[in-house]
């Protein structure tokens, strides 16, 4: 039960299927659907939540119109680089955004990604699917261009198996 | 079906019979036979688990005991639980940032309409 003034993390699901080629992540946030659209499609609002907290998002093209293009470069505090570009396809006031996705450290190997926003009042639950070209380039694009380098530890499996069973 | 090695693992983990097997086995090693009995199922049964979670690399089977007991093998299980803590802490990470920028943007709105509020009975 959530009270008043409590900090509450969202939970995101996610359901990655064997041998598809797509990714459903879904999360409810506190915050009326206008609001989240615009923290989509604001360039400024969304340099300050996309990506891992440890890049800054360098916005080099943001057009959110149908047939606009989009660059995000993630600058790490070493100063490397990780770009990310696509092509806005459609998007719909406060409803939803489907755009092309492109990791550049592995060009040529483009997904499609669609998040769309539900209306539940005061809250909106995000859907957001990727669509891989293949089920390689879906495990292929997360394994090289989201690495950490953290090593999973056997606690790890163990939450793996629990929260699977 | 891709014969890719995540493909076969998340392949493999998709059953709940053959999640209980793993979790049975990272406790320790295990003979088919003790594998049988929590189970409610017959030999060729879980047999059929077994060979499954053995083409995926998740259990290994000795040849050389009598009783030729099962083992985990972690190696591939951390992969697969590598690549999706990946993608749920890119995202994870991302939603819960979303979420501190949204409660910003709703403190300012509510500030915003509070001065128009305060401007409005300073007109009157």
């Amino acid at each position: 039960m959530k009270t008043k003034g409590e900090i509450t993390m969202p939970t995101t699901e996610y359901v990655i299927e064997p041998g598809k080629y797509e990714i459903v992540s879904t999360v409810v946030l506190d915050a009326p659907r206008e609001l989240v659209f615009k923290a989509y499609t604001d360039p400024a609002l969304f340099a300050k939540w996309w990506g891992p907290s440890r890049y800054e998002n360098r916005i080099e093209k943001f057009d959110t119109r149908p047939g606009g293009s989009w660059r995000v470069v993630q600058v790490g505090a070493d100063g490397s680089e990780h770009g990310f570009h696509g092509v806005n396809h459609d998007v719909v006031v406060n409803e939803r955004i489907c755009q092309t996705f492109e990791y550049e450290g592995v060009p040529g190997h483009v997904a499609l990604q669609t998040a769309t926003f539900e209306d539940l009042g005061n809250k909106t639950r995000i859907t957001a699917q990727i669509v891989f070209q293949s089920v390689m380039d879906r495990d292929g694009m997360v394994a090289s261009g989201m690495r950490s380098g953290a090593d999973e530890s056997m606690e790890r499996l163990a939450e793996l198996l629990a929260s699977q069973s | 079906m891709a014969n890719d090695q995540l493909s076969l693992t998340f392949a493999a983990l998709a059953d709940p019979t053959r999640r209980a097997i793993l979790a049975r086995l990272a406790q320790g090693e295990a003979s088919v036979t003790e594998l049988a009995k929590p189970f409610d199922l017959s030999l060729p049964g879980v047999s059929k688990h077994l060979k499954v979670l053995q083409r995926a690399g998740l259990v290994r089977q000795s040849r050389n005991a009598q009783w030729r007991p099962c083992r985990l093998d972690v190696s591939r299980l951390r992969e697969a639980s590598e690549w999706v803590g990946e993608y749920r802490r890119f995202w994870d990470e991302s939603f819960r940032r979303l979420d501190d920028v949204l409660q910003e943007m709703i403190k300012e709105e509510k500030k915003t309409d509070e001065d128009k509020g305060r401007d409005h009975d300073a007109d009157d």
